[in-house]
């Protein structure tokens, strides 16, 4: 038995008939081709998968999709303005916050997230705020630094 | 993930009776814990009910001694809320320190109660703060709440609703916490009410307790020595990889000591 799921997505309006089954991560890479979103452990310890519903930085790989019904759902695809990157994005790029890449998708988003709340955050905000989000490359360093400059940036 | 039917009702009668009608269904609240056991397939019910959509079952109320918070309220709202800060701070802080920002962004009060896993932190409040447990068919007291491991009082067709936490004169919660899962390995929480203390234990044991002896303690005297040498024994207390019963043993008197030192300096 299927479940017809509707959300808006980079803000366009979507629409899907879906297994119930079906995670937020899936929905977005698979039906929506929206590939951004990575999944890392898919036990929701690792945060690469981390999207934004309704203004709140969640973990894709541990909800359903269908309990994004009617929600506003921001990916980071949909950062970007006019080809311009996120300030988030640029500070991830200008500090060397990645190596690999695989967990920045997960990290700008909850960094981006963090900084509309906490617009100044300390070093040991952002660290403790980065809980949910693993680097294997063991970048957190330049990551913090970044997330520090990118919520200065985002004031501007 | 087994195949189940999912339902979203709208209003907390929907989803009642939704409950009585729909065979090996379970109730799902932000799914942070129930999301993860249905992937790992150790628990496949037929069908889901989200309650994700009653707003009913949401919000915080400070009226009176009483905070009264929604079952559906989430971490965040509960650790950035005025109204917890300003009524139960230690409240707001234990909340603050669940799992991750993004768990905290979906986990919830209720969904967390429901589950009861035995190193979660919530229970620690619910029981050391003495509050009461609304379901949509009755108010259970916490010392009669939480039965065992993963599990309540609650009965099939039970859905709570919201939980009503008497305020205190001080309150505090230290936890000892895993940092890989942010569960706590130990936490304990203390509360002063009137003369009355509680001593509620998390992570040590299959579920959440209390520590009377502790308790008659700090009545006599509310310092972090009166309960210097109390110690629970270890014989009932958990025994992993990340901790021995017997080091459980020894960190409920640590962290309860450090719960009753934050809790006088909260005042």
């Amino acid at each position: 038995m299927g479940v017809t799921v509707s959300m808006t997505v980079n803000g366009a309006r979507v629409s899907a008939d879906l297994d119930p089954r079906t995670l937020l991560v899936q929905f977005l890479r698979e039906h929506l081709r929206l590939t951004g979103t990575h999944v890392g452990c898919d036990t929701g310890q690792c945060g690469a998968c981390t999207v934004h519903v309704g203004g709140r930085a969640v973990k894709s790989c541990l909800i359903l999709a269908a309990q994004a019904e009617g929600a506003e759902v921001m990916t980071i695809e949909g950062v970007s303005r006019d080809g311009e990157l996120h300030p988030m994005q640029a500070a991830f790029r200008d500090h060397h916050g990645l190596q690999c890449g695989f967990c920045t998708p997960g990290m700008v988003m909850n960094a981006i997230e963090l900084a509309q709340k906490h617009p100044n955050p300390s070093e040991e905000t952002v660290r403790a705020g980065l809980d949910g989000n693993y680097c294997r490359c063991t970048g957190y360093h330049n990551i913090v630094k970044a997330v520090q400059a990118g919520a200065a940036a985002m004031k501007r | 993930m087994h195949a189940f039917s999912y339902h979203r009702p709208a209003t907390l009668k929907e989803a009642v009776s939704l409950l009585r009608k729909v065979e090996n269904a379970k109730l799902l609240a932000g799914g942070q814990s129930l999301i993860p056991v249905l992937k790992l397939r150790l628990a496949s019910p037929a069908a889901m009910i989200d309650l994700g959509a009653i707003e009913e079952m949401r919000g915080i109320k400070l009226e009176g001694e009483t905070l009264t918070i929604g079952a559906l309220t989430r971490h965040a709202e509960v650790a950035a809320s005025k109204d917890v800060a300003i009524g139960i701070p230690a409240l707001a802080r234990l909340a603050d320190g669940i799992g991750d920002r993004q768990v905290r962004n979906q986990g919830t009060l209720g969904g967390a109660l429901a589950n009861n896993d035995p190193a979660a932190d919530y229970p620690a409040a619910v029981l050391g703060l003495g509050a009461t447990v609304n379901t949509n068919k009755r108010a259970i007291g916490a010392d009669r709440f939480f039965t065992g491991l993963f599990e309540t009082v609650l009965k099939p067709g039970e859905i709570i609703t919201s939980v009503a936490f008497p305020l205190a004169n001080r309150a505090a919660y230290a936890k000892f916490r895993n940092p890989a899962s942010r569960f706590a390995i130990v936490g304990v929480f203390v509360s002063e009410a009137a003369g009355n203390v509680r001593v509620a234990v998390t992570g040590a044991a299959p579920c959440v307790f209390r520590v009377k002896a502790m308790e008659r303690k700090l009545a006599e005297k509310f310092a972090p020595d009166s309960i210097a040498r109390v110690r629970v024994p270890p014989d009932n207390l958990s025994s992993d990889i990340h901790a021995s019963a017997e080091y459980r043993a020894h960190l409920v008197t640590v962290m309860a000591q450090r719960a009753v030192e934050a809790a006088l300096a909260s005042k």
